[in-house]
């Protein structure tokens, strides 16, 4: 696909526009004055299906934190199509489960894009929030408290909290992390669906035959993209040593702006 | 029973203005001290209770005992110190917590020393625990104003502060509300504390808050039902407390908060969620073995 060469070769990014969800111009992201991410420059196109791979520490959580706005660019920018609406599921989510909540509590906060802080809940609402339930296969859950729910039963309802976000931009950070087979088949099945509506989807996974069996498009990263691109290529043997010599090769206490091709 | 418990109340104005100010209080304060716990601020609550002293007490030391001048001193001192702790906990690796506790440990005791610099013993207990049965109309219009814009905050705001507690990640992901509901509810925690300054004093007014809010969670697993039982249970301490205090000649703010100490132990023992029910149904099934 010729679009998945354009990613690698920000020379050519003019064109074609309106097809980009998302663009990094030379984005570097951290943390106080330590990079984590260098120097990434790319698409990513509107409907994509992207995965983004690489070791522990290799950057992929803070990327996504970058694109969600919780975390603002160390320079560099991260530009957006006006009006993108962006949904994020954090890795470890600091959802503080004593926090004496019902599961409709927590699936409606879906519904902040839409209602915001004073916006009254309609029975339009109530529906969307029945059919984001039954979506992930959690009718009857409404009125559990969440301390009540299971890890994956949890993971369902914040899947059901992003269907109703109704996003154009969907940004899933280890989703299938400690979720057992029957669970990763049913969410997989809603990220299809969400690729079939055309919204971007993008989640950081571990699992390297779900990315090739699920995700046409793969950004490998080590602290800077490795490869980006189709996924049978971005994670080829060789590219895949590549970025775990740079995991291993890369000095912390490196100054933050080291040459942006090694 | 009907002269214990309703008579002093129909025969006194006195304990009338204290009954409706201890009311207004407890519906204003009840609430946020259910936030203040539910984001585990417990602490912060205490902190700013004792950050208000010295600023009251400076202006004691200008004015004298007189209402307007202690709440606008209470007011400033109190929102500095939410600030300062604040600020020190992004600037340095100190957690706010322990911030807290240091700036309150100091305010405390500049304020102490500022009162008894100028004042007497007398002066000091009114400060530190008020005088419930001394609240005059001046007093009651602060705190109705108080308990106007409180609950009105509240209501406004109520969304964003579950939406900040329950998953506060997410919530930045999707409004930047964050900081500026996070400050708004600090300065209701004050505004609440300055109110309870005028009838609890610095060092009682905080319990009438948090010690509620503290039982409440014991009984109900709702936000909503738990602040209204924490509004419950400040009401039932105050007229409880009122008539100890003036049957027994007792000072009325121990009495009321001692009332809202014996709720909160009888919460821990009897409650569902408490150390009967949670002991019985761990022992429970090592004896069926
Ligand atoms: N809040 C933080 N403050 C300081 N440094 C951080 C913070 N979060 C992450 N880092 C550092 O940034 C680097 C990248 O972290 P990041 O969380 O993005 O890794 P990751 O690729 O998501 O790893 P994992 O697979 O373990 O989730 C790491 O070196 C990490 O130590
Ligand atoms: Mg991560």
């Amino acid at each position: 696909m010729s679009q998945h060469a354009r990613h690698c070769d920000h020379a050519a990014q003019t064109e074609a526009r309106d097809d980009a969800a998302l663009r990094f111009r030379d984005l570097t992201l951290g943390y106080g004055d330590h990079a984590a991410v260098h120097h990434l420059d790319g698409t990513i196109a509107r409907g994509a299906l992207m995965a983004i791979v690489g070791a522990n520490g290799s950057g992929k959580s803070t990327l996504l934190k970058a694109v969600a706005g919780v975390l603002r660019p160390m320079s560099g920018r991260i530009e957006r199509s006006s009006g993108l609406r962006v949904a994020y599921l954090a890795q470890q989510s600091e959802i503080d489960r004593s926090f004496p909540a019902r599961v409709l509590d927590l699936v409606s906060l879906g519904l902040w894009p839409k209602r915001g802080l004073l916006g009254r809940f309609r029975g339009e609402d109530r529906i969307a929030i029945a059919t984001a339930l039954s979506a992930v296969g959690l009718e009857g859950f409404s009125d559990r408290p969440i301390d009540s729910l299971s890890g994956g039963q949890l993971q369902r309802a914040l899947f059901a909290r992003v269907l109703l976000q109704d996003a154009d931009v969907i940004l899933l950070d280890e989703p299938f992390n400690a979720i057992d087979a029957k669970t990763v088949r049913d969410l997989v099945s809603l990220i299809h669906r969400w690729h079939g509506e055309r919204r971007t989807v993008v989640a950081v996974m571990h699992d390297l035959a779900l990315v090739r069996e699920t995700f046409p498009e793969t950004l490998l990263l080590a602290r800077r993209a490795v490869a980006w691109g189709e996924t049978a290529k971005s994670l080829s043997a060789e590219n895949l040593l590549k970025a775990r010599n740079f995991a291993e090769a890369f000095d912390d206490s490196a100054p933050w702006c080291e040459p942006q091709r090694a | 029973m009907y002269d214990l418990l309703i008579t002093p109340f129909v025969d006194y104005v006195f304990l009338q203005r204290a009954l409706a100010g201890c009311v207004l209080l407890c519906i204003s304060s009840g609430p946020v001290g259910v936030f203040l716990m539910l984001r585990r601020m417990s602490l912060t609550g205490d902190a700013l209770a004792h950050g208000i002293l010295p600023g009251a007490a400076v202006a004691f030391l200008f004015f004298g005992l007189e209402l307007a001048p202690m709440t606008i001193g209470g007011l400033a001192a109190g929102l500095l110190l939410a600030m300062l702790a604040g600020a020190v906990s992004r600037l340095t690796l100190q957690k706010e917590d322990a911030s807290l506790a240091a700036f309150y440990l100091i305010s405390l005791s500049a304020g102490v020393l500022i009162v008894s610099m100028h004042g007497s013993n007398v002066d000091l207990m009114h400060i530190l625990f008020g005088s419930v049965l001394a609240l005059n109309d001046q007093a009651l219009t602060l705190i109705a104003g108080i308990f106007v814009v409180s609950t009105v905050g509240l209501a406004l705001f109520w969304r964003g502060l579950v939406a900040e507690c329950l998953d506060p990640l997410f919530f930045r992901s999707v409004s930047r509300l964050g900081t500026p509901i996070h400050f708004a509810f600090l300065f209701m925690v004050v505004l609440n504390l300055v109110g309870g300054f005028q009838a609890l004093g610095t060092l009682l007014s905080v319990g009438l808050m948090m010690l509620p809010a503290a039982s409440a969670r014991f009984w109900v697993n709702r936000v909503g039902p738990m602040c209204a039982l924490a509004i419950l249970f400040g009401i039932v301490s105050s007229v409880a407390g009122l008539l100890l205090s003036y049957h027994a000649a007792l000072p009325s703010g121990p009495a009321i908060i001692l009332f809202c100490g014996g709720i909160y132990v009888l919460s821990i023992l009897a409650s569902p969620r408490g150390l009967a029910v949670t002991y019985g149904r761990r022992t429970r099934p090592h004896r069926a073995t």
